[in-house]
Parts: C-alpha cells; sequence; structure tokens
C-alpha cells in the first residue's frame, strides 16, 4: 500500500447527480441476489384471477358500468392490477422498518453527503421500481389473457408507476411511525378493507350514497378507477384527479418520511 | 502547534449538547491542527461521543461555537461530512454487501466514479489485511476484521480528518495492536486524526495531545507526557494487601514524608512519588508488608484518577 492520505481533493464537490439514486444504486446491488422474489409478484395475481376471478365470473356474469358490459375478469384484472402496484410499493417501503430501527445502514450513510431527505426520496424511488417490474409482469398477464380492450392501456405503465409513486411515499411515512412488528398489524387493518372495498370487485353503485363517498376517497380508489378506465378506453378528466391524488400522496409521504428521519437518526 | 495557514480544522468554543435535561456535553473548548492527532480521553458517559457527533454533522449543536473546516454543522453539514472520514463506535457495515462492495458503494455515496472505487477499494482493503476476504460477507468476520474494514472505509473519499470513536473498544488484545498499526501509519503519511477512547494506553499510543473529559466538562489538556508531569509523580508504587486486616485504617503514619501522594482504591493503594524503590524501601524499613508491591511509571490512568477521583474503565 503505496498512501491513502489526502493529497488532492478525490471527492467531487458539489454532487452533479441527485444523491437518492445513490439509494436506489445500493439497494439495486442487494436485489441482485435475491431477484427471485419478483416470481412472487407475477404468480399472486395469476392465481387470483385463476382460482377466484374467472370462477366468480362464471358464477355472476359480466358487470354492467353506464350502458356497456363488461365481461367480469375484465372489470376485476385492471383493479388486482392496481392493487399489485400498491402493494408491491407500498409494502416494499415498509421492509425500511428493518434498516431504520435494526439495521445501521443509515447511520453509516448519513456520516456521509447523503441526507435524511436523499434517504427518504431514494427508497421512495426504490420501491417504485420494484413495483414496477411487479406490475409490469402482471400487465403482460391481462394482455394475454386479452383483457386490455383499449390502445389507453398504453398508458397503463405509466399509471402503475404514479400509483407505485403514491403508496411508496405513504409507506415509507408510515413506516417512520411504526415502533415494533405489531404495529404492522394496524397497517394490515387499514391495507386489506381497502383491497376488498375500493371497488376491486364490484362497482361502486353498489353501496349507498353515504358509503359511496367513503370509498371514493380511499387512496387505492383512485388507482383502480385509472387503470380500469385505460383499460376499457372509458377516459375523462376524472383520471386527472386519479393522478394528482396518487401523486401529491407521494410526495407529502416523502416530506414527511424526510423529516421523521431526521428527528429519528439526527439526534 | 501551528499549521500553514494557521487556521484550525475544528474550532469549538463553549459547545454544549443537551439531551433534554440531560447535559451531555458542558461548554467544551478545543481546537484541533492539520496533521495531528488529538485524542478524548474519559470514561463512558463523559461526552465523547456526543462531541463527535456534532462534529461529524449527525447531531445538532445545542449552543456555542463549532466550527469544521471553517464551515458550520448547521448550515454546510453534506460538504464537511465530504470532507470527513467516519468510524463509529458500533460498526455500521452493510450486512447486505460483500467486504468490497461496502467500500465502493459508500464511496458511491460521496459521488465517487464506480471505476475509481474499483481500484481505490483493492488498495484499501490491501492496507487493512482483508484483500482475501473481499468477495466474503461482512457478518462472519472477527470483531477486528469488522473493525479495519470500517477503517477502510472511512478512508475511500481521501478524508482530511478522521473521525474515529472508541476504535479498538470491544477488541481483543491482538486485534487492537493490529488496529493501532494501522492508524499510526496513517498518522505518519499525515493524515490527521480524532480519537474518542477510554483506554489510557490508546491514547498514550497515539495521541499527540489530547483532552480528558469528565461528566461532559474538559479537565485537562496537554500531550500525554505533559499531563502525567502536571498530575501525577513519574513512578507510582501499588501495594496490595492479602485481606483487609492486614491493610491499614489510615496510610499517613506509614507514608509520611516517603510519597507525594496515597491514592487507597478498593483492591490496591496507589502511592505517588518519583522514586519508586525509594519509597518501597522506606516502607519495609517501617515495617509495613503488603502481599505485593509494584514500582511502575505513571500513566494517563493516573492522570484520569487525580483529576477526577474514579478510575476510567468502571
Amino acid at each position: 500500500m503505496s498512501e491513502v492520505a489526502a493529497h488532492t481533493r478525490l471527492t467531487p464537490w458539489p454532487r452533479s447527480r441527485p444523491a437518492g439514486l445513490l439509494i436506489v444504486e445500493r439497494n439495486a446491488m442487494v436485489y441482485r441476489r435475491s431477484w427471485m422474489i419478483l416470481l412472487s409478484g407475477f404468480f399472486e395475481p395469476l392465481f387470483y384471477l385463476t382460482f377466484f376471478v374467472y370462477p366468480l365470473g362464471d358464477f355472476i356474469g359480466g358487470v354492467t358500468l353506464g350502458d356497456e358490459t363488461l365481461e367480469y375478469a375484465a372489470f376485476v384484472g385492471p383493479a388486482l392490477l392496481a392493487a399489485s402496484a400498491m402493494n408491491g410499493a407500498f409494502y416494499d417501503a415498509t421492509n425500511v422498518f428493518w434498516k431504520l430501527r435494526y439495521g445501521k445502514v443509515y447511520d453509516a450513510m448519513l456520516s456521509t453527503p447523503i441526507s435524511p431527505g436523499d434517504v427518504a426520496v431514494g427508497e421512495t424511488m426504490w420501491a417504485v421500481v420494484r413495483s414496477l417490474l411487479y406490475s409490469a409482469a402482471f400487465l403482460n398477464i391481462l394482455l394475454v389473457l386479452g383483457l386490455i380492450e383499449s390502445w389507453w392501456g398504453l398508458l397503463i405503465l405509466p399509471a402503475c408507476f404514479v400509483i407505485g409513486f403514491g403508496f411508496a411515499g405513504a409507506g415509507i411515512a408510515a413506516v417512520t411511525w411504526m415502533r415494533n412488528w405489531q404495529d404492522f398489524d394496524l397497517v394490515q387493518l387499514v391495507m386489506l378493507p381497502m383491497f376488498l372495498f375500493a371497488t376491486t370487485f364490484f362497482p361502486l353503485s353498489v353501496y349507498p350514497e353515504a358509503i359511496e363517498w367513503l370509498v371514493q376517497a380511499l387512496p387505492l380508489y383512485h388507482g383502480i378507477e385509472l387503470i380500469r378506465a385505460l383499460a376499457t378506453g372509458d377516459v375523462s378528466a376524472f383520471q386527472l384527479v386519479n393522478v394528482a391524488y396518487l401523486g401529491l400522496m407521494g410526495i407529502v409521504g416523502m416530506k414527511i418520511a424526510s423529516r421523521r428521519i431526521d428527528g429519528l437518526l439526527l439526534k | 502547534m501551528t499549521t500553514q495557514d494557521g487556521q484550525p480544522l475544528i474550532h469549538a468554543r463553549g459547545l454544549v449538547k443537551r439531551f433534554g435535561e440531560l447535559v451531555a456535553v458542558d461548554a467544551i473548548d478545543f481546537d484541533l491542527q492539520r496533521g495531528e492527532a488529538f485524542g478524548f480521553l474519559g470514561p463512558n458517559g463523559a461526552g465523547k461521543t456526543s462531541t463527535m457527533r456534532m462534529i461529524g454533522c449527525v447531531s445538532p449543536v445545542s449552543e456555542g461555537t463549532l466550527r469544521v473546516f471553517d464551515l458550520d454543522p448547521a448550515e454546510d453539514g453534506v460538504e464537511i461530512r465530504a470532507r470527513l472520514g467516519v468510524v463509529p463506535q458500533e460498526d455500521s457495515l452493510d450486512l447486505e454487501l460483500t467486504v468490497r462492495e461496502n467500500i465502493i458503494v459508500y464511496g458511491r455515496y460521496f459521488g465517487l466514479a464506480r471505476s475509481v472505487l474499483k481500484q481505490r477499494a483493492d488498495e484499501l482493503l490491501d492496507f487493512v489485511e482483508l484483500t482475501e476476504r473481499a468477495k466474503d460477507r461482512v457478518e462472519p468476520l472477527s470483531g477486528g476484521m469488522k473493525r479495519r474494514l470500517t477503517i477502510a472505509r472511512s478512508l475511500v473519499n481521501e478524508p482530511e480528518v478522521l473521525l474515529l470513536d472508541e476504535p479498538t473498544t470491544g477488541l481483543d488484545p491482538q486485534a487492537r495492536h493490529v488496529v493501532w498499526d494501522r492508524l499510526y501509519r496513517l498518522k505518519r503519511q499525515g493524515v490527521t486524526l480524532l480519537l474518542t477512547t477510554h483506554y489510557m494506553d490508546e491514547a498514550e499510543q497515539l495521541c499527540d495531545r489530547l483532552v480528558v473529559m469528565d461528566k461532559g466538562k474538559i479537565v485537562a489538556e496537554g500531550s500525554p507526557r505533559e499531563l502525567i508531569e502536571r498530575y501525577s509523580t513519574r513512578e507510582v508504587v501499588e501495594l496490595r494487601f492479602a485481606d483487609d486486616d492486614g491493610r491499614p485504617e489510615d496510610f499517613s503514619e506509614w507514608t509520611d514524608g516517603l510519597v507525594s501522594r496515597v491514592e487507597p482504591l478498593p483492591d490496591r493503594v496507589l502511592l505517588y512519588t518519583d522514586d519508586g524503590d525509594a519509597a518501597s524501601h522506606g516502607l519495609h524499613e517501617r515495617g509495613l508488608v503488603p502481599e505485593s508491591i509494584l514500582v511502575r511509571r505513571s500513566t494517563l490512568e493516573d492522570v484520569f484518577l487525580h483529576l477526577t477521583g474514579r478510575s476510567l474503565i468502571e
């Protein structure tokens, strides 16, 4: 070993690229060894369709939306895609819990030029990337099964990005409030009913008006509306509301997470 | 000690860290000059780690002045951290990556190019003698290896100051000597070192200058030799007694005129004198017969005992 001391400055400063990307890069290095997990994101919705949605469709026939009647699988398929984008992003984001509470990874990062805001942005983007991989796999299944009926379908993957972003941001924020593994049960208490009630399996019109309002406030409802509209081609200006809702949720979530990580780790 | 430009790398005046009611660091003053090895010596809870964290810009200053590279940690934390190397008390290695990847990823956090880092990682692993473990996971490494990897990692950005918080705590004696050897080489290469320790031998071996900390305050400052000259005698006579019956309640009648100071501890009695052999001879003539007598040189442990009335490791 010759010299390890500083003679010339080697660290370029200020940095040229957003530091959040460096966290995505770190996670990708770890993930290279566990890409098999991706298959679970592919098979789970496939099992749903094969063993639940198609048999149920035989039983109840089609779903009437406005003046159009849809095959049941074409109604539920896009909703399952939205839910898969949500779950992929949200649960990947909550994996941060381990790093935040038990691992020392962030302590090391924060002693470098990485800041809490970079951590929040980086982990959010990483959760979105993983969620997009699940979504792309699932979208392929829907295409093969002929459940995407419109050219608007080309926008489904970008829409999955928006859903992933919204729920990744929410997940990153939520995880900073969790104190132990029991708190994950509380999260499940919100996520599972939302999955069941956000018009995944039946249209909004089955609910009484008061409940309709409640359902329309759910973030997953906006994700499902977005994907379903693009899949069926029944697109309206309401889809801009869907995008705005989810985008805002992601941004606010990252902001909260950034402040919380700062408070938790930089004491 | 002065540097070319005379500006200290780190400058603290009246620096305070509070956690609610607790005052962890209580108005300390110090300056770190380029090229020196400077130490904070004190027991656990003295406020050493809190001070290091404030310098590392991962803990906000509660009160007082702190300048690092003449920058303000509250405003320029990112730039300061880009120029520091940090070896934390608890290893914070990335357990999901290999030994070599740990260095590369850490270097990426500084925005260094992957091509530069690949070469740099090999050099650093060579420096800390971990080349053979480059492709291994971190978890199975021994404590000493993990610490060496943490040191290698902290050098990846060619830091202007290396912060080491208790660099050898928890290591076995052999592993400690390997770490000391590496740190000593860094020091010879001109790397500025700032370290905390509660091992007096570590402070004596590595530090050109140190401050003794106790309960958040700096109680003394100087080179190890200066501190020993100022607060202790040249030699120490350690007396041990077989049981409490053989141990006198009051030592003054035995030691008056023989030694300059007596420090009774639960397990032994320390007599401070410039001539240990003469003192033990004198005791023998006066008829005091302890189980064992040991004459040794004064250490920083004695300095700390004199200043605080307690020992460093409790």
